[in-house]
């Protein structure tokens, strides 16, 4: 393994002027934590670019992790070599024979970040190009369209020599937005929801409506591990389950079948509004999409919507199932979304709902429940945790493994 | 009593079977039921799997849990070659396998694959230019096992890695059943895309093991039913056994690296001192691996010797245990051509980390005694 190092592009962060060094900090934090399992690896962060120093980790493992980090445009492997030209030629000849199979042509890309260097890109570009070529067999020039494209890029202390680049998730390092709460069900939008707004900077928390004993533990634990996989793209995430069974019973009793979806979903904004408030969160984020069932018509929207002043983001508001479903599946959410357990969206599902609601009839219906209440005793009895990522030993199970 | 047969198997470290008998008891529901109790049952083994798949550096999904070596073995070349034989027929294999390896590619002759057995050299190893001289277009896998379980020998696995790296149809399975926590590889580093471990041979419970499958390589299922196990192996997963070879593993390997030397000394102990014995030739190679010591004493059967042994509770065997009923000699011995008078009186001492320099003396002095007797009655 020649590869040492993994040199890291900032996606956005070039746009946010004053603010920059405050983002770069947090991207620097995020990346530190998912490299956690990597005790060897070192990050240095210089202006415009950040590097991992691999210390002889496993750059595969490393790449996967980095490949999750909202705030990374892209990142190569690379190799770290001394500023001087016969260094810059080794390295580029190293870097390329370990990719060597099946490429037949090249080119070398050098850029100068170190002007005080004395030889210049283009010469630069002729003499390791030409290094490379005395030094292997079948490789040939193409500049137009090369297999390989060797970047050498000059910097202040040492060069960087790397082919190839992965491709990073874009958006801005979490956490340098504030904090929204998630409506999590356990199906398959609400998890991509969670996903896109994490892209674009904000921390999640998540809530879940669980009604025992109609939605059993597996449903509860289908989201614990729904959330477990949103904090590989966000770390540590903080989920509250709302007790939602006593709701629904009063919703059941008391409201005709075709409002009482619009009711419940009322009920679980005004909960979702009460713990952000308390969690110091500025937005309600949900799966919702527009259309896709009887929720979520612009009727539904509005009608449900009237019972909060937060604003609701709905980041797949536009967005086809087909479309949503190929986000779940690269996040890898789809796989757990798709297990049938019963959640508290589907089990009382009465026969006919209304799709166009009003906000008068609901009005009038509501005042059949005591709703401070409800709201009250749901929110007092949450049952909040942390949800980190990675597999962490259940305490039950650490004296059996 | 001294245990020298710890390539037959090994002692179920006391830990290990005490997890076996709580996760037995308390988690004894069914992963795939949807009750709190398979819950359980499903996050434990998943804890289970994520703590193998940590130490053997590789990811979760990589691990399938088998029923042992020779499943995992089976799994391996049936697999392959089944799943893809419109790809080509030709399997390379080479003349020390172990029987459960030898056998399944006897059985896919029987399906029109066509199989070369690669030679080895007097230590046992394959050469690396007769291996490149056999693959053509139409081979499909590379199958060989890393530290031959009569002899010791190390096969060259990095080397074959890497030259079969440059040859993306060939996938290359490592039978590492004897190097487990003995003679330590990294599947990433060697370019391995299948290898069979079992839980038997590191301290864990019987009828465990696991087939690590690079993601990306396709296997045909030999057990079809459920959908366990990556659709691999149906059938209810072994959660105890399964468990309990995950800390068999955790602890095996720390003795490892605690301990790395601790064999080696063991075996060189014994060595030297059967090299000093008239009448007794080594048959394991220098370089072999450090927990196998193979010797013969040409003239006498060696049934006899691990007979007058065992009534000291002395424990060692003569080949290797899945063939030594058979009354034949080594067919390993015989490939590496030491000769049928050595191949038909072979002993192997096989050790684990718990074994004393002081029970190697003890052994060396049991066998000597031993030795005379018998040469007096048999000559």
């Amino acid at each position: 393994m020649n590869y040492n190092h993994i040199v890291i592009r900032y996606a956005e962060l070039a746009l946010k002027g004053k603010n920059r060094s405050q983002f770069e900090r947090r991207l620097q934090e995020n990346i530190k934590i998912a490299l956690k399992p990597f005790p060897n690896v070192k990050i240095e962060r210089t202006y415009g670019r950040m590097f991992v120093q691999l210390n002889g980790e496993d750059h595969e493992l490393i790449a996967e992790k980095l490949s999750k980090i909202f705030g990374i445009h892209s990142f190569s492997i690379a190799v770290k070599v001394e500023n001087t030209l016969e260094k810059i030629q080794d390295g580029a000849l190293r870097a390329i024979t370990e990719i060597l199979e099946g490429n037949k042509t090249f080119k070398v890309s050098a850029k100068r970040a170190n002007k005080g260097f004395p030889i210049d890109s283009q010469k630069l570009n002729y003499e390791v190009g030409g290094y490379i070529l005395e030094n292997t067999e079948g490789l040939t020039v193409d500049v137009h369209h090369p297999d390989i494209e060797v970047k050498v890029e000059v910097r202040e202390v040492a060069t960087y020599i790397s082919c190839g680049v992965y491709k990073g998730s874009g958006g801005l390092p979490v956490g340098t937005g504030g904090k929204v709460v998630l409506m999590l069900s356990g199906g398959i939008d609400s998890p991509v929801a969670g996903y896109l707004a994490m892209k674009r900077g904000v921390k999640i928390e998540a809530i879940h409506f669980h009604s025992p004993p109609y939605t059993n533990e597996r449903a509860k634990q289908k989201v614990i591990d729904l959330t477990k996989v949103l904090t590989e793209y966000g770390g540590k995430i903080k989920l509250h389950v709302v007790p939602f069974t006593k709701i629904q019973m009063e919703i059941h009793k008391v409201i005709p079948g075709n409002y009482t979806m619009t009711i419940m979903r009322r009920m679980m904004l005004r909960i979702s509004e009460r713990i952000a408030e308390q969690q110091k969160a500025f937005a309600i984020t949900t799966g919702e999409s527009l259309g896709q069932v009887a929720s979520q018509t612009l009727h539904s929207m509005h009608t449900i919507n009237e019972v909060t002043n937060m604003p609701v983001l709905r980041p797949l508001v536009t967005m086809d199932k087909l479309e949503v479903i190929d986000i779940a599946q690269k996040i890898g959410t789809f796989d757990l979304s798709i297990l049938p357990y019963e959640d508290c969206c589907t089990i009382f599902l009465p026969p006919e709902t209304s799709t166009k609601p009003l906000r008068d009839k609901a009005h009038k219906y509501e005042e059949k429940l005591d709703i401070e209440a409800l709201i009250e005793e749901a929110v007092g009895n949450l049952d909040s945790f942390d949800i980190l990522p990675g597999i962490e030993a259940s305490k039950d199970f650490e004296d059996l493994l | 009593m001294i245990y020298f047969d710890n390539s037959a198997t090994t002692k179920p470290y006391k830990e290990v079977l005490e997890t076996y008998s709580k996760v037995s008891e308390v988690y004894f529901g069914n992963p795939s039921s949807l009750h709190t109790l398979g819950k359980e049952a499903e996050m434990l083994l998943d804890q289970g799997r994520d703590q193998i798949a940590k130490l053997l550096k590789v990811n979760k999904k990589e691990i399938i849990f088998t029923s042992g070596g020779t499943e995992g073995n089976n799994l391996a070349i049936k697999g392959t070659a089944l799943e893809h034989k419109n790809r080509g027929k030709h399997l390379i294999t080479t003349s020390v396998e172990h029987a459960s390896n030898y056998e399944a590619f006897a059985q896919l002759e029987k399906f029109g694959f066509e199989v070369t057995f690669l030679n080895v050299n007097e230590s046992g190893e394959i050469s690396i230019s007769e291996l490149k001289d056999a693959l053509r277009d139409d081979t499909i896998l590379v199958s060989m096992i890393h530290v031959n379980n009569e002899l010791g020998s190390i096969q060259p696995i990095k080397e074959v890695g890497e030259l079969l790296k440059d040859y993306p149809k060939v996938y290359f399975h490592v039978d590492h059943v004897q190097g487990m926590t003995k003679v330590p590889i990294s599947f990433k580093d060697c370019y391995i895309d299948l290898c069979t471990i079992s839980g038997h041979k590191f301290h864990g419970p019987k009828g465990t093991g696991v087939l690590y499958v690079r993601q990306g390589v396709k296997l045909f299922s030999l057990l079809t039913g459920g959908v366990q196990e990556n659709n691999l192996r149906a059938g209810t997963e072994n959660i105890p056994g399964n468990v309990a070879m995950a800390k068999a593993l955790r602890l095996s390997m720390g003795k490892f690296v605690d301990n790395k030397n601790h064999l080696n000394e063991l075996r060189n102990r014994l060595v030297n001192s059967l090299r000093e014995i008239d009448g007794i030739v080594v048959n394991s190679p220098d370089n072999g691996a450090p927990h196998i010591v193979n010797f013969s004493l040409p003239g006498i059967k060696p049934e006899v010797v691990i007979q007058a042994l065992g009534e000291r509770k002395i424990y060692v065997s003569t080949k290797s245990a899945c063939s030594s009923k058979l009354n034949e000699p080594s067919r390993i011995l015989m490939v590496t051509g030491l000769g049928q008078e050595r191949a038909e009186s072979a002993i192997r001492a096989s050790f684990a980390f718990e074994n004393t320099k002081e029970e190697v003396d003890e052994f060396v002095n049991a066998l000597k005694i031993i030795f005379l007797q018998l040469k007096e009655v048999m000559r």
